[in-house]
């Protein structure tokens, strides 16, 4: 499966846009309950316990993402996006979409 | 408990504490952010060969192979004492500079990441880039306690 953020795949051209496919997690952050983190409030610098937790999140939204491609019987995904927001009650959700197309080789 | 010992251990407490960790946080905090600007440059400096564009088609006359999708993100902590600033700033009004260089810093930092990755798929060219930033955690109402970044793109091989 192709994955890619741009509209289009060198080499490749669309046979068929299969239509708008996406992903998503919410995951909560209160940083508060985190005794690490809460040191770094402190002191400042990188929250790697919450880089990892985001990387987790972004990895689950773009498979949910591709599964959904994947349903449509299409073999890539094109100009994908992320978009995050604030929920709630301390909690964030990452929203990846993109369409999923058919592409073939470019002929000639 | 006399009245003496009680307030002093009310000033302990009350103000003590929170301008010690000030100035602490004060120092550290500068401490870490220039050795953060100055492990940037290097890492900016080392990557500088591969292109970077947040065009959404690709420079007239320029032909590539591959492309897959790269992104790097951070979450960066607000300090003590950048929080206090800030507010500080905003019951003044004008440029929160100390909220400043954290964005710059995470933003940085993802697109150093981002493009670790895009080497490691053997890539010289990253276009469309998109950024996306977020502020985490904190009271409801509160401050945040730090900010996130997500840069994103599309790398290709040069032909």
């Amino acid at each position: 499966m192709i994955v890619v953020n741009t509209d289009f795949v060198p080499g490749k051209r669309i046979a068929e846009v299969k239509g708008l496919v996406s992903g998503n997690t919410v995951r909560a952050k209160h940083v508060g309950r985190d005794i690490a983190a809460g040191l770094k409030n402190i002191v400042g610098g990188e929250l790697k316990g919450y880089t990892e937790l985001l990387t987790e999140s972004r990895r689950e939204a773009m498979s949910r993402m591709i599964a959904q491609a994947q349903e449509l019987q299409a073999n890539a995904v094109l100009n994908v996006r992320f978009s995050t927001s604030n929920v709630a009650a301390g909690a964030a959700e990452l929203y990846a979409y993109g369409t999923a197309v058919v592409l073939v080789d470019e002929a000639g | 408990m006399d009245h003496d010992t009680e307030n002093w251990i009310d000033l302990l407490f009350n103000i003590g504490i929170p301008l010690f960790l000030l100035v602490l946080t004060y120092f550290t905090g500068r401490v870490i952010e220039r050795r953060h600007f100055q492990a940037l440059d290097r890492e900016e400096k080392a990557l500088s060969g591969i292109r970077l564009t947040d065009l959404g088609r690709l420079p007239p006359g320029t032909r590539v192979r591959g492309g897959t999708m790269v992104q790097g993100e951070v979450v960066i902590a607000c300090d003590y004492y950048r929080v206090f600033a800030g507010s500080l700033k905003n019951l003044f009004g004008g440029r929160i500079r100390s909220f400043e260089t954290l964005l710059e810093r995470a933003r940085r930092e993802a697109t150093v990441r981002m493009l670790h990755e895009a080497r490691r798929a053997g890539a010289n060219y990253v276009g469309n880039l998109r950024m996306e930033t977020c502020s985490v955690g904190g009271k409801q109402d509160g401050n945040p306690s730090g900010v996130e970044a997500i840069v994103y793109g599309t790398a290709f091989t040069l032909e």
